[in-house]
């Protein structure tokens, strides 16, 4: 008993020192203070640089003769006379009227993604669905299954499929592209939705069970609805990763030039010597524009999904 | 009573009935996700564990037969070609790097922008732009910004920086700096993967940091903490457990990286990590059956990695 007050003696201590502390100029803290204070700004500064400049390169050059360019490298700047959108209209334009033919394949990248996200989600709502609400079994392995088949490198899995698809025809064609972009998107679909079918109240769901509904008009008529915020960033995620992929594009297209998605294109044709940067920069924006647009129209609801399950540490 | 105890069982049949026809529904929902992801990814993983085995060549892909004998040779093959431990070595180091840069980059940024300011939100999005932006596009952009011709980082080098003459960053294996010998290509590839993959961790760290409790930190400095010691002995410990998942996260789709290797440098000047390696054994010497045997020997190292990783901190666990 005798101990406990003087534990406590010991306490107003540092409130004793904390004035003494201001009288000081030079402490170790308020060093500190002052150096993360600037430092702060200064970090964030860089990281945008870092982080934009590559961007607004790409849409410099992309608006550049491409004699302009060479003349002067380091510049940073277009002026109004060297200004161009002609860059463009060779990008987009088809290779039978002399161009790179950028318009086909921004039709097939976006078929290509539109079809994943709708395939994705046709399967990954359901299966969410199940996983949050529905004792079925093998309901916990399914989970590490998912997880481990993103241990091994996409490669692995790409030989078979190459010969497996050869041998069924869909080697070369955007379908055998769809599937295999919703496998690789739908553990993370899944994973993405059932934290938010969790959070549906059970009750509602009952209530509609008690109300006559079944278990599948429950899912259509009440979880769906709820959960809308979910599946639309879930789709987004999955829309990126197709749009975006290149692996399987070059594995299964590359020997046929008029099924190539943006990626597959930009990529084959910046090795080659004839085509000028400039035009290929402008490819470049036509690949990433969707993309950003996309991105900054719907950040917030986009990193929520994501990120849904981290807040618990 | 007997018709009485007969509703009873009837409602427990009905009840029981119940519970299994969400079982069998949830199984019926299930099945087309199971099926996708077993015919797409896990049964090509286990053929491909199957090719490893038998002599398969790219010619002879389209009458590939499952059941063709079972050899050893091609893991004899790249076992004793060298090339496979050149490209594991290189696949380490640039994973250790890449790794350490992309979340330490990402540890910085997240506290930059922990307290509110203007502009905050832009601040943000634009710093995930380099992860949501395709691959394709952003090596593009490395590659002619790196140019030693016309690239505009070799242009400040020399014009302002003082570089006497251009430096070949993605296509010199082997560089000095200070007199110290470096290999060039292969750091310009870690620092692409620190600028495209940095987000990822930011993200998560965020979201960490954002659901944070206060408490804490403004017992510490009523305590007279520093700011430093109040991330070192507050902060850090509280984003420990998400730095371990991202470390791991990073360290597997590091490892497996294709893409931006083959993009930047195409495995040249020092580059060729694993998986570019394969790609090699796959469409240049067309040999399916080493390409599928350096995988397996690949995957099998990443899975020691982790366990080794895993004991690590079940072992810090304990002392703690």
């Amino acid at each position: 008993v005798t101990i406990q007050p003087a534990r406590g003696a010991v306490r107003p201590e540092p409130r004793v020192r904390a004035p003494s502390v201001q009288r000081r100029p030079w402490t170790k803290d308020r060093v500190q203070r002052a150096f993360f204070g600037v430092g702060r700004w200064v970090v964030i500064a860089l990281f945008l640089v870092a982080v934009l400049v590559p961007f607004y390169y790409m849409v410099l050059l992309s608006v550049k003769p491409i004699e302009a360019l060479l003349q002067d490298p380091s510049s940073l700047v277009v002026s109004p006379s060297e200004f161009t959108l002609s860059t463009y209209v060779d990008v987009l334009s088809s290779t039978a009227s002399g161009g790179q033919g950028f318009s086909q394949f921004l039709l097939n990248s976006g078929m290509v993604a539109v079809a994943s996200v709708a395939l994705a989600l046709l399967i990954g709502i359901p299966g969410a669905y199940a996983i949050a609400r529905l004792p079925f079994f093998g309901r916990r392995q399914v989970s590490s299954l998912f997880l481990a088949s993103y241990l091994f490198p996409a490669i692995l899995m790409a030989i078979p499929l190459f010969v497996f698809f050869t041998r069924v025809g869909l080697r070369g064609s955007l379908l055998g592209l769809i599937f295999v972009y919703t496998a690789q998107t739908v553990p993370v679909a899944i994973y993405m939705m059932r934290n938010y079918f969790e959070t549906v109240p059970e009750s509602v769901e009952e209530a509609g069970l008690v109300d006559g509904l079944s278990r599948l008009g429950v899912l259509r008529r009440i979880s769906i609805r709820l959960a809308m915020p979910s599946i639309m960033s879930t789709g987004l995620f999955v829309f990126m990763i197709a749009w975006n992929e290149f692996l399987f594009a070059l594995l299964f297209l590359v020997d046929r030039r008029e099924s190539w998605t943006v990626s597959l294109g930009l990529s084959q044709l910046s090795g080659s010597v004839e085509i000028p940067t400039t035009v290929l920069m402008a490819g470049s924006v036509v690949l990433t524009l969707p993309i950003i647009i996309t991105f900054f129209a719907t950040e917030r609801l986009l990193t929520g999904g994501l990120t849904a399950g981290a807040e618990k540490g | 009573v007997s018709s009485a105890a007969t509703t009873t069982s009837a409602r427990i049949r009905k009840k029981r009935t119940l519970r299994q026809q969400d079982a069998r529904l949830g199984l019926a929902l299930m099945s087309p996700t199971l099926l996708i992801v077993l015919v797409i990814v896990v049964f090509p993983l286990l053929w491909s564990i199957l090719i490893a085995f038998q002599r398969l060549r790219l010619i002879q892909i389209g009458q590939a037969d499952p059941f063709s004998p079972l050899t050893t040779a091609n893991f004899e093959r790249v076992v004793n070609s060298g090339v496979l431990w050149s490209s594991l070595q290189t696949t380490l180091i640039y994973t250790l790097g890449s790794v350490t840069l992309a979340v330490t980059l990402g540890v910085i940024a997240a506290l930059a922008v922990r307290k509110p300011f203007r502009g905050r939100s832009f601040v943000r999005a634009a710093f995930l732009l380099p992860y949501v932006a395709p691959v394709v596009a952003v090596t593009f952009i490395w590659r002619t910004m790196l140019n030693p011709q016309f690239g505009i980082v070799n242009q400040f080098g020399q014009a302002v920086l003082g570089w006497n003459q251009p430096i070949p960053f993605l296509s010199q294996a082997q560089g000095e700096l200070l007199g110290i010998p470096i290999p060039t290509a292969l750091l310009t590839a870690m620092a692409f993967e620190g600028w495209r993959y940095f987000p990822f961790a930011f993200l998560f760290l965020m979201a960490r940091l954002a659901a944070m409790p206060s408490d804490l930190e403004e017992a510490a400095l009523m305590d007279g903490a520093t700011p430093w010691q109040s991330f070192r002995y507050i902060v850090l410990p509280q984003l420990m457990p998400i730095i371990g998942v991202l470390v791991v996260l990073r360290t597997i789709w590091t490892f497996n990286e294709f893409d931006d290797i083959f993009l930047l440098t195409g495995g040249a000047a020092g580059t060729r990590v694993a998986s570019v390696q394969i790609y090699n054994l796959l469409t240049v010497q067309r040999n399916v059956g080493a390409a599928a045997a350096q995988s397996v020997v690949m995957s099998l190292v990443l899975v020691c990695l982790l366990a080794g990783y895993m004991l690590i901190l079940r072992r810090r666990g304990e002392r703690a």
